[in-house]
């Protein structure tokens, strides 16, 4: 009895003191900040970033001197500000972004002319066929977005067929963007009082094929690119497309395109020609 | 009797066609000619829009490496060079041609007298096939000239003419071996010049025993043609599955038939070959199957390329009601039609029409681990493990089970109790993996 206490209790303490030693050799020292700015991160491991999840981001901020390359989409810039203060750092700033959906081709808009059958999901759908539409660059409707989409920031709109986002949801991570096979979803900069323009197409055919499928395609009939004065519009393959930086917003495109192919969101109604407004432009 | 032995399945055979005689089609008004209709690299234009061209002139030529020239099927006024819907469903370069009348190039000998003599070398023959642009007529479309030109590694010892069309419905070479059986057979004896080999096997199913008693016949007069019928079993027209079939060797994986001494070529093939080696006429129609239960009159039509489907539909009494679905080729391995527009191309063995009942795939649903598909590949892979690898992106474990191996014949999918689409995720799947293959060889 007395012999196996002893026996066991010596190779207990020799094992201990041998453990404590390799520690000691094998220490792993890592600043205590990662832990840190890893709290301070919203830990949705979204991968919008970047990285892959947000430990991996925390190290990369504490490693960095210069933080304008890094961005968190769901925490934006006061997370952001935040953890600069905290490291002494300065923290770049970034244009909160937000998905846009660049197809509007609906049911009603781009009626079905064949079914598709096989795996529900738009990259198969994509690889096998060009559409039930016929539009071989427009929304397959089949969801990988809405799948891909950890925020519940998106959703399928049974009526017109096409992914819908719900803005106040939308962090910017880009998981759509990537699971569309049709590049179809763009990040567009929030713009002020969220206000965007955007031309909602991605058809690349010409004006008359693409219009054949679908009424409200892009033609490229270069009307908007005439109408804008900041040059933020440029055709390319029988298609516009409006960049967000240069865009200030004035609403003179949208109502020259002849397909309405561009859209405004968030703006408030146009304003009528009232009667008033009428009489003067007939007296002039 | 022979056949080959891993996995196979049984579909109906359905060749409603097989009485009927080829009819030649009545020329279209305008000629929709595609520039890629090999494998391969798609052909460049040579001619410009409003130039006047005749029958059998070159119009496109293939210069990669895996190419094949183009020629006019039809004589007239080219009004376009413009994206044209194909079989594909997407749009892509074709030359567009308005038809005025008939006139055909002067080399081309219309007459119907048959020439057995053949006194051309192997190279002259190949070169001869390459620029009359001659493709695999079987329905893959590889350029024939390329699979006769043996590397030097490598020796050629059999010559295998497919005439199993195995495939439901298509009933295109049958009529082939039953009308032009002497022609064709000369094309054979061509091929063989070519590759320099002693002995050529051909390929019938025993479903068709009025063509294997006219081969057989003919044959007899030839020397080191032998007609071999077959057992009735899909998919024996696979390259792989007929070499097992008719001489019990076996393709390694990943490899050509050529390591085992083998080139297969189709009854399609030799015949355009007997066309264009004797006859100096390049690859402008071909045999086009139209058929289906509700057509009125199912035929076998010799085509002018480039020429609508709908010709031929209308031509057969028109699109029967309710019709589902309007396939090219055959419905194992075919491709549904997004339009009746879309010309037949080199490709195309025929045309196939399916009534709304027949054209719904099942309902599918959930695997239930039974097998079937695993049974009846006859490549021997596991559809159902390699649809689960594509389905979750997994393409180097794909590439690891040798997808790239799959045939896509259809089998697994046909068979499969619960209506999975495997087919669907198999071709997405070879389709990635052969894109990772790559680029990882363009980075070394």
């Amino acid at each position: 009895m007395l012999v196996s206490i002893i026996s066991l209790s010596s190779i207990g303490a020799a094992s201990a003191i041998i453990l404590y030693f390799i520690a000691q050799k094998f220490k792993v020292i890592e600043d205590p900040r990662i832990d840190e700015v890893n709290e301070m991160l919203p830990g949705a491991n979204c991968g919008g970033c970047g990285f892959a999840g947000c430990r991996n981001f925390a190290e990369a901020i504490v490693k960095a001197t210069d933080l304008s390359d890094l961005n968190c989409p769901v925490g934006g810039n006061a997370v952001m500000t935040d953890i600069a203060n905290m490291l002494g750092k300065a923290a770049g700033t970034k244009e909160p972004q937000v998905a846009v959906v660049r197809c509007n081709g609906s049911c009603e808009n781009a009626p079905k002319k064949v079914q598709y059958e096989g795996a529900a999901s738009c990259a198969f759908a994509h690889a096998l066929s060009s559409g039930d539409s016929g539009c071989p660059d427009g929304c397959l409707g089949l969801g990988d977005c809405v799948a891909s989409c950890k925020f519940d920031a998106m959703y399928m709109d049974p009526v017109t067929c096409l992914p819908v986002i719900i803005e106040e949801n939308c962090v910017a991570c880009g998981a759509c963007v990537k699971a569309c096979p049709r590049n179809i979803i763009e990040l567009r900069n929030v713009g002020k009082k969220s206000r965007r323009i955007y031309v909602s197409c991605m058809n690349t055919e010409k004006g008359g094929v693409a219009r054949k499928n679908c009424s409200v395609a892009c033609i490229g009939c270069f009307k908007c690119e005439k109408e804008c004065a900041f040059d933020a519009i440029t055709i390319k393959n029988n298609l516009a497309y409006i960049d967000y930086e240069k865009c200030k917003l004035c609403r003179k495109c949208a109502p020259v395109c002849p397909t309405n192919a561009i859209h405004e969101i968030n703006f408030p109604p146009r304003k009528e020609k009232t009667e008033k407004t009428a009489k003067i432009t007939e007296t002039v | 009797m022979k056949t080959f032995q891993m996995g196979g399945v049984h579909p109906p055979e359905n060749k409603i066609s097989e009485k009927a005689a080829i009819e030649v089609l009545p020329l279209p008004q305008k000629a929709f000619i595609p520039l890629g209709q090999n494998l391969g690299a798609p052909a460049k234009a040579v001619v410009d829009k409003g130039a006047l061209v005749k029958v059998g002139q070159l119009i496109a030529s293939g210069e990669a490496f895996i190419s094949a020239n183009v020629h006019s099927s039809v004589s007239g006024k080219v009004a376009r060079i413009d994206n044209v819907l194909d079989h594909s469903g997407y749009r892509n370069k074709a030359i567009v041609i308005d038809v005025e009348g008939d006139e055909w190039e002067e080399s081309i000998d219309r007459s119907p007298a048959v020439i057995r003599e053949c006194n051309l070398s192997s190279e002259e023959i190949i070169q001869k096939i390459k620029e009359m642009g001659i493709v695999g007529l079987g329905g893959a479309t590889f350029p024939t000239h390329v699979k006769l030109m043996v590397p030097t590694d490598k020796k050629a010892e059999f010559l295998i003419i497919n005439g199993v069309e195995c495939e439901p419905y298509l009933t295109s070479d049958h009529r082939l071996m039953l009308e032009k059986g002497e022609e064709l057979i000369i094309g054979v004896t061509i091929l063989m010049k070519a590759l320099k080999v002693e002995k050529a096997f051909i390929g019938i199913e025993n479903n068709k025993s009025d063509a294997l008693e006219n081969l057989k016949r003919i044959a007899a007069d030839y020397k080191g043609i032998e007609v071999q019928p077959l057992k009735v079993k899909y998919p024996q027209g696979g390259e792989k599955q007929l070499i097992k079939a008719l001489i019990g060797r076996e393709v390694p994986s990943g490899k050509l038939p050529l390591e085992v001494g083998c080139v297969v070529q189709n009854i399609g093939t030799a015949f355009a070959v007997y066309e264009a080696v004797q006859k100096n006429k390049p690859l402008i129609e071909r045999v086009v199957t139209l058929t289906g239960k509700s057509v009125k009159k199912p035929a076998n039509y010799l085509v002018r390329i480039g020429t609508p489907v709908n010709n031929l539909i209308e031509t057969s009494g028109g699109l029967p009601e309710k019709t589902g679905k309007i396939i090219s080729g055959g419905p194992m391995m075919g491709k549904a039609l997004v339009s009746t527009e879309v010309p037949v191309v080199k490709g195309t063995s025929g045309i196939l029409i399916m009534n709304e009942k027949e054209s719904h795939r099942p309902l599918m649903s959930n695997c239930i681990r039974c097998a079937r598909c695993i049974g009846v590949c006859p490549m021997g892979l596991e559809p159902v493990l390699l649809a689960q690898l594509s389905a979750n992106e997994r393409w180097e474990d794909a590439e690891r089970e040798r997808i790239l191996d799959c045939i896509e014949c259809g089998s697994c999918h046909f068979t499969c109790p619960s209506g999975r689409p495997l087919l669907d995720y198999l071709r997405v799947g070879k389709n990635k993996v052969g894109q990772l293959i790559r680029t990882r060889a363009k980075k070394i």
